[in-house]
């Protein structure tokens, strides 16, 4: 501890994360904060031109409304996420994001994106709301846009946050250390931007050997907002709102363009579409069964009952889609042309954003237009920006939402000072990677109003507090160093426990007893109170994590917010006694849909001081 | 093994204060052995497989071999990044070779403008964001009446 440096940074806004959502903070808090003359400072814990979950690329952009051609409405897009959600969203926020995103869109292509443009030069639609695009320097441009706005001398990269900084009930900053240097950071605020993405890796991943890290969201996300928002004593939203894709199985290469470009079908391994012969299903889920698109978690509920019935392996019918197409074309050379096209297209979709399948592709001889590919349902997540919903509870703006939804200033969470956006905020799903930097400009410009009106002091803590965050962040350190030498292998030892291992005994009781791959996604009362019992003991050993250097340290840290991730997701579970989204979780003892009582968001609390957690339901209000 | 790194090309870029490899990971997995001076992969199984190191390798050291635990053996994907496009050879298994060229961006490299040339007049108060209406292609943002 002695030869670790303590570093403070002081500043007016601190924007904690590098993704999209806090990329779109950048640019946006960079221009009103000149105006104000206020500083702004941005902390990321890898590089920003690569970092979160659009590191790889994208080769779609999945919200964009087209306003300006009257395309769609706001309402249009909010009905959709609402149904997509089986009733569950906050209105007012998907309105907010959906009014500005169409903005965020145009400001991509300047910044140097491509996006596909037909010969009268409108925009190639994927699907009513999906743009292709070719994605692959994508993060870097945003990034790019994002630190040109900002000036690098105001980032911070390579910095893990490892919780936040306290004044009382204020959120006044935060703290962490480098994985690099030993430095000890503390970053003193007046307004904190929580945008450090989702959690990925607390259910056991479907592979578990090389593959471990092939999921389908970044290994990288590792739940930083939840724990980050929980700490500082946030109210948090449906927790118990995972996000389950079916994508490509094992490498999780994208769907989107085969079902919505090509117009793909899947089947099960006797040639039924199941959207089709499991259409009387959907009546069991009423009104959300029989809307169009039929919901993402009922399209996976359909295929789930045909895989328990043993019917799979489910395969997307690729073959027959680009038969089809080209035969479309008419005479034989156009056709040939065509699927030349088609197949550029559908390896393009791979190598800009999920490599390994392209790799899988390859390594299996499969192209496409000769032979079926096999999909399936990857492990649990939780993000808020996709189809899933979780993050924390913040207010709408005051011109969208219902007073019960608003105090003050949009994207203000519960704890004062403390702004969140893109994975972070929940009750907004569906706003992908264009509406997540759209709700970080929509969150930033709100945070700076804040600034301005309310003046805010910075907090008021003491050098022991201080030094008692920071011991508290090295410990495993400390813990791995003292205990190294009672045994002769450093990976089995009574004394500590190693970051790995503790990842994966929280993953098997997550895969196990909260409705993972290997429970084929069903869960109970019983089943989650034994869970919570495991958890109990696992939160106890999370005081003897140890770690052998910086980078294992971030490990421990991460596993340490993954684990409040999955406490915040059994509670959630339990508490709410029905079955409403079977696709991604299916209660066994409560089978059913309950809209008379459960139509409700379910909002959870943790209280550092005492440890307890408080659940209670929050009414839906429909601002339409 | 995801990542791996060919030691006859890696020079440990020259022994700057750190590798290119090593800043650019989102995942913290790429090391410098100081002793060989060759960057490694420390945590195969947590690799994402982005190829965000084997794009910016200065030497094109750095390769992926598909994990062992799913992807049968022999395949490569292998890209070629410039300013603006990409180039990407894929080699089957079988022997098969497919090529495919994208485009990756429009703008030169740095040049990115945060307004996107965008006039923008809001005021603080109110949900007009920066660039917009403009960068809308509209007068006005959308309210509830």
């Amino acid at each position: 501890m002695a030869n670790i440096e303590t570093v403070v940074v002081e500043t007016d806004l601190l924007i904690l994360g590098g993704g999209m959502a806090a990329c779109g903070a950048a640019v946006e808090a960079s221009y009103w904060a000149k105006q104000a003359g206020l500083k702004v400072t941005l902390v990321d814990k890898a590089a920003m031109d690569r970092s979160g979950a659009v590191a790889m690329g994208l080769s779609a952009i999945n919200q964009y409304i087209g306003l300006k051609d009257g395309a769609n409405t706001i309402q249009d897009y909010v009905d959709y996420v609402r149904n997509d959600l089986m009733g569950i969203t906050r209105e007012d926020l998907v309105a907010s994001i959906a009014r500005h995103v169409d903005s965020t869109v145009h400001l991509f292509e300047k910044w140097g994106l491509p996006i596909w443009k037909d010969k009268e030069g409108n925009y190639v639609h994927e699907g009513r709301w999906q743009l292709m695009i070719n994605g692959e320097s994508y993060k870097i441009i945003v990034a790019e846009a994002a630190k040109n706005a900002l000036g690098t001398e105001n980032i911070y990269e390579r910095v893990f946050i490892t919780g936040p900084l306290m004044d009382g009930n204020r959120c006044v900053g935060a703290v962490g250390f480098s994985v690099r240097e030993d430095k000890f950071y503390v970053f003193k605020s007046r307004a904190t931007l929580v945008a450090m993405g989702g959690t990925v890796g607390v259910f056991k991943p479907r592979s578990s050997g090389e593959g471990a890290g092939r999921a389908w969201y970044p290994p990288f996300n590792s739940g930083a907002s939840t724990y980050f928002t929980l700490m500082a004593g946030a109210e948090l939203t449906c927790q118990e709102v995972r996000f389950i894709p079916v994508r490509f199985k094992d490498a999780y290469g994208p769907v989107g363009a085969w079902f919505l470009l090509f117009k793909s079908r899947a089947t099960n391994a006797l040639g039924e579409a199941y959207m089709e012969t499991r259409r009387p299903e959907l009546d069991n889920w009423q009104p959300y069964g029989h809307v169009k698109p039929v919901p993402a978690n009922l399209r996976n509920w359909l295929m789930m009952l045909d895989v328990m019935e043993g019917k799979g392996p489910i395969y997307m019918r690729t073959e027959e889609a680009i038969k089809k197409i080209a035969e479309s074309e008419g005479d034989p050379k156009k056709a040939k042309r065509k699927l030349k096209e088609l197949e550029s297209e559908a390896w393009e979709d791979f190598l800009d954003m999920t490599i390994s399948q392209a790799l899988l592709w390859a390594a299996t001889n499969i192209q496409p237009e000769q032979k079926p590919s096999e999909i399936a349902a990857a492990e649990p997540y939780f993000i808020g920006s996709h189809s899933g919903a979780s993050g924390a509870w913040v207010s709408g703006p005051k011109d969208l939402a219902p007073e019960e939804y608003f105090w003050g200033y949009e994207n203000l969470s519960t704890t004062e000072s403390m702004f969140c956006a893109g994975d972070a905020s929940g009750a907004s799903s569906h706003k992908f990677s264009s509406g997540s930097l759209t709700e970080g400009r929509i969150a930033a410009k709100s945070a700076i109003r804040y600034l301005v009106n309310e003046k805010p002091e910075f907090g008021n803590y003491d050098d022991a507090e201080i030094e008692a965050l920071k011991e508290a962040t090295y410990k495993p350190l400390e813990v791995y160093a003292e205990n190294k030498d009672k045994t002769t292998q450093d990976d089995v030892n009574p004394h500590y426990i190693l970051p790995k291992m503790f990842q994966m005994r929280l993953q098997k009781m997550m895969d196990e007893y909260a409705g993972g791959v290997t429970a084929q996604f069903s869960t109970s009362k019983a089943n989650l109170e034994k869970c919570l019992e495991l958890l109990t003991f696992l939160r106890e050993d999370s005081e003897k994590l140890g770690a052998r250097n910086l980078h294992e340290l971030m490990r421990a840290w991460e596993n340490k917010h993954r684990m409040y991730q999955a406490e915040a997701h059994v509670r959630s579970i339990l508490f709410r006694e029905e079955t409403r989204w079977p696709g991604y979780y299916f209660r066994a003892d409560y089978p059913k849909m309950d809209e008379e009582n459960w139509k409700v968001f379910v909002n959870t609390k943790y209280d550092p001081k005492t440890g307890e957690w408080t659940l209670r339901k929050v009414p839906v209000i429909s601002m339409f | 093994m995801p990542s791996f790194v060919n030691p006859e090309k890696c020079d440990g870029c020259k022994a700057l204060d750190k590798t290119a490899c090593q800043y650019i990971c989102p995942n913290d997995l790429m090391v410098l052995n100081k002793d060989l001076m060759k960057a490694y992969n420390q945590e195969p199984e947590q690799c994402w497989e982005c190829m965000c190191c084997v794009k910016i390798c200065p030497q094109q050291a750095i390769d992926v071999r598909g994990y062992a635990d799913f992807v049968p053996m022999g395949a490569s994907v292998v890209p070629m990044r410039s300013t603006d496009n990409i180039m990407w050879t894929v080699k089957f298994r079988n022997g098969m070779i497919k090529r495919f060229k994208f485009p990756i961006r429009t703008t030169p490299e740095g040049k990115a403008d945060p307004s996107g040339g965008f006039s923008t007049e809001p005021t603080l108060d109110g949900p007009v964001l920066f660039t917009e209406p403009d960068s809308l292609g509209l007068t006005e943002v959308w309210t509830k009446n």
